[in-house]
């Protein structure tokens, strides 16, 4: 009876998460990432937006371009070729060349590494974020940011978003996003874009992610045959006590 | 025994050792003709799996101080490149980091055991002393391991146990920096905690663990009945109910440690972060002075103990509390001096008292995670109480109590409860605190007077020899 109270009991902590108390907003709830780092496609279409999007003023400084290029299938000859836009080596890691002071003082705040973003912020925030930009005349960039209130960051992708206006109702909670106009890319087109940056800054922040399902794997096979050879071993020596 | 000795001696490079170094004598007493007790179940196994994962965070240790950077400059950076660029590095990190939550959840089990089968009761005093001396250690050195990662709850976590320290009378403040090495957290001491967790806690908690192997082995072990395997022995002075520890122990181990070590490795491979308990998503930002997280938690392990720090709204008394909690699980064996040892034997009341204990404890663990709130901080108050009162219980239980002091003695917890909560009860919060006040009421009298009018506090006979 004990025994099976305990068993409950760690059940229910396990079930309610340790960070369950910030408070979000619904409408930030509703944008749930398909975050999948074996979707390799994914994976290799996000790295080609955030080289193109991101990586000027947004560093990956733990992130090594030959490791990255192997773990993406990407060969290091092409990568080099198509992604690297400076005199950069394979074998260094994404840092950025714009100065701190400079992106002090353009955008108000220096742009923060993304190297661990999706490991502090999840890759649900960063989804969310990037698809719940809108107009604001009160903003400095002339964008707010549901997710991350009052952000820095301009709205880089409203080219291909398009622009979006929020919706209150009557008690100033946001409930919704109206579209003003078309970007480049649907809806849907979109959202599989910022989807796929997403997923690959997911990647970027524990690339040994990769690696740990598939060793992981076969370490718990052999331990499991080991303590089944265990068990029977025990049984064998324990028949003679009484 | 010294017959034995003679008959035994071998010859070839073995003996030669023998005669210099007494291996053969020390395999004998503490392993093939070390008898324990043949009923061990289920609990027995933490012992033995502690000592497993001291070996584990020993061996993965080593392998982290050769890439990791004592410096606040370099730390972060440095654990990033373990992760990242060391081959299987990422396995030896999170091989160490998972390492300190199972320590903490193999050694509370092994408390609990002790507990519940009364294996810190006399002869076993001082295994138990040098087990608490064991776990104060753990928690130092996990503490200082904490730090190490230089992220944003390493940094306040640090900030908000130093800062315990600085509430101290009269020397706070300067004991403060003395711990820190600096007015602030900062590279000094980083690089002191990186010594004291490498070097000196590690030495230390290896003496305490031979100290506590060496009381185990010269008493021998309790068991699930409680009973003395030593009174019953047979005509070569074997204990009747022991068996050698080698084999029957050692192949019984090798199970529990397949086991664990299955669960181990589905938490390193497959969930190293455990949702945010045992690596926290804010450490994996780099350690910023100047930007307070929105919520610090205490790594789980703490976090009954940060519970009822919290629960006094003053800092130095709830400390003291704090203090308290810990400080008096060294007195347990003078506390609870029933001579029944197992809690087969003992009442329903014992019982209750322990699923209660146990209860408390993880609820405060719980609440150590949450941001306070009035009903939260009520709850951690109470539970708190429920803490205290288990070991006023205990010392109640030892023995078959007079109408009078029963009534006396839950008087006295009762007074002491309620000067409290009349000291600052207001109109704001009377109604929270009548309610968890009646709860501790009811709770106490049921305990302390129940037993002068029903058999809920009577005890089992204890058997002579081990069953089953």
């Amino acid at each position: 009876m004990i025994k099976k109270n305990i068993v409950i009991l760690i059940l229910l902590a396990i079930n309610c998460s340790a960070y369950s108390v910030s408070q979000k907003s619904e409408l930030v709830e509703k944008y749930k990432a398909v975050g999948s780092i074996n979707n390799t496609a994914s994976l290799q279409r996000g790295a080609k937006y955030f080289i193109n999007y991101c990586s000027g003023c947004h560093s990956l400084k733990y992130m090594r371009m030959s490791t990255m290029a192997q773990d993406l299938g990407i060969g290091e000859e092409f990568f080099s070729k198509n992604l690297i836009f400076s005199n950069k080596k394979i074998g260094d890691t994404m840092t950025i060349s714009m100065r701190e002071s400079d992106s002090e003082r353009w955008f108000g705040a220096i742009p923060p590494d993304l190297s661990l973003i999706a490991r502090s912020k999840g890759v649900d925030f960063l989804y969310a974020y990037l698809n719940t930009y809108y107009e604001d005349d009160n903003s400095r960039t002339g964008y707010n940011n549901v997710a991350y209130p009052n952000t820095s960051m301009p709205h880089i992708l409203a080219g291909l978003q398009g622009r979006q206006k929020l919706v209150l109702d009557s008690n100033n909670n946001p409930v919704g996003l109206d579209k003003i106009s078309e970007g480049l890319y649907s809806e849907i087109e979109y959202r599989e874009l910022t989807n796929d940056i997403s997923n690959f800054l997911l990647y970027v922040s524990e690339p040994a992610k990769l690696r740990r399902y598939s060793i992981g794997f076969w370490v718990l096979m052999f331990i499991f045959i080991f303590t089944i050879m265990a068990y029977y071993t025990k049984k064998e020596f324990w028949k003679d006590v009484h | 025994m010294s017959e034995i000795r003679e008959k035994s001696q071998p010859s070839g490079v073995i003996g030669w050792i023998d005669a210099r170094l007494p291996i053969l004598s020390f395999i004998r007493d503490h392993l093939t003709h070390y008898y324990a007790p043949k009923n061990f179940n289920f609990w027995y196994f933490f012992g033995s799996l502690a000592f497993l994962i001291l070996f584990l965070q020993i061996f993965t240790g080593i392998f982290l101080a050769m890439h990791y950077k004592p410096d606040a400059n370099l730390a972060f950076d440095s654990i990033e490149f373990i992760m990242r660029d060391v081959n299987l590095g990422w396995l030896i990190r999170y091989m160490h980091s998972s390492g300190a939550s199972a320590f903490f959840i193999v050694i509370y089990l092994h408390m609990f055991r002790a507990l519940m089968y009364g294996s810190f009761k006399k002869p076993r005093e001082l295994i138990w002393l040098f087990g608490v001396f064991i776990y104060l250690a753990l928690m130092a050195e996990a503490f200082m391991g904490y730090l190490l990662p230089w992220g944003q709850m390493s940094f306040w976590g640090a900030q908000v146990i130093i800062n315990l320290f600085t509430t101290i009378p009269f020397i706070g403040p300067e004991l403060g920096i003395w711990i820190r090495g600096d007015f602030a957290i900062s590279d000094p001491t980083l690089t002191r905690f990186y010594a004291l967790h490498i070097v000196a806690v590690p030495m230390v908690i290896l003496l305490l663990v031979i100290l506590h192997l060496a009381a185990l082995h010269t008493v021998g072990s309790n068991n699930p009945d409680g009973v003395e395997i030593k009174k019953n022995k047979d005509e070569n002075g074997v204990p009747i109910d022991g068996i050698p520890f080698h084999p029957y122990y050692t192949v019984k181990d090798f199970v529990g440690i397949g086991v664990f070590l299955f669960l181990f490795s589905l938490t390193v491979f497959f969930m190293p972060e455990m949702g945010g308990y045992f690596l926290e998503h804010a450490n994996f930002i780099p350690a910023n002075p100047l930007v307070t997280p929105e919520h610090i938690a205490p790594i789980w392990y703490f976090t009954p103990f940060y519970s009822i720090l919290r629960c006094i709204p003053d800092p130095a008394y709830g400390a003291l509390a704090m203090a308290l909690s810990i400080v008096v699980l060294f007195f347990l064996p003078w506390i609870d001096n029933n001579p029944i040892k197992s809690i087969r034997y003992r009442s329903t009341l014992f019982k209750i008292n322990l699923f209660v204990f146990v209860l408390s404890f993880f609820v405060l663990g719980v609440l150590g995670f949450k941001s306070v709130t009035p009903l939260y901080s009520a709850l951690a108050l109470r539970f708190s109480e429920m803490y205290f009162i288990f070991f006023a219980l205990l010392f109640f239980y030892n023995k078959p109590r007079e109408n009078l002091f029963s009534y006396l003695y839950s008087g006295t917890i009762i007074f002491l409860i309620a000067i409290y909560d009349i000291s600052r009860i207001n109109s704001d919060n009377y109604f929270i605190v009548l309610i968890g006040l009646s709860f501790i009421f009811i709770f106490i009298i049921f305990m302390t007077i129940s037993p002068l009018y029903s058999n809920l506090n009577k005890e089992k006979e204890v058997p002579d020899r081990v069953t089953g």
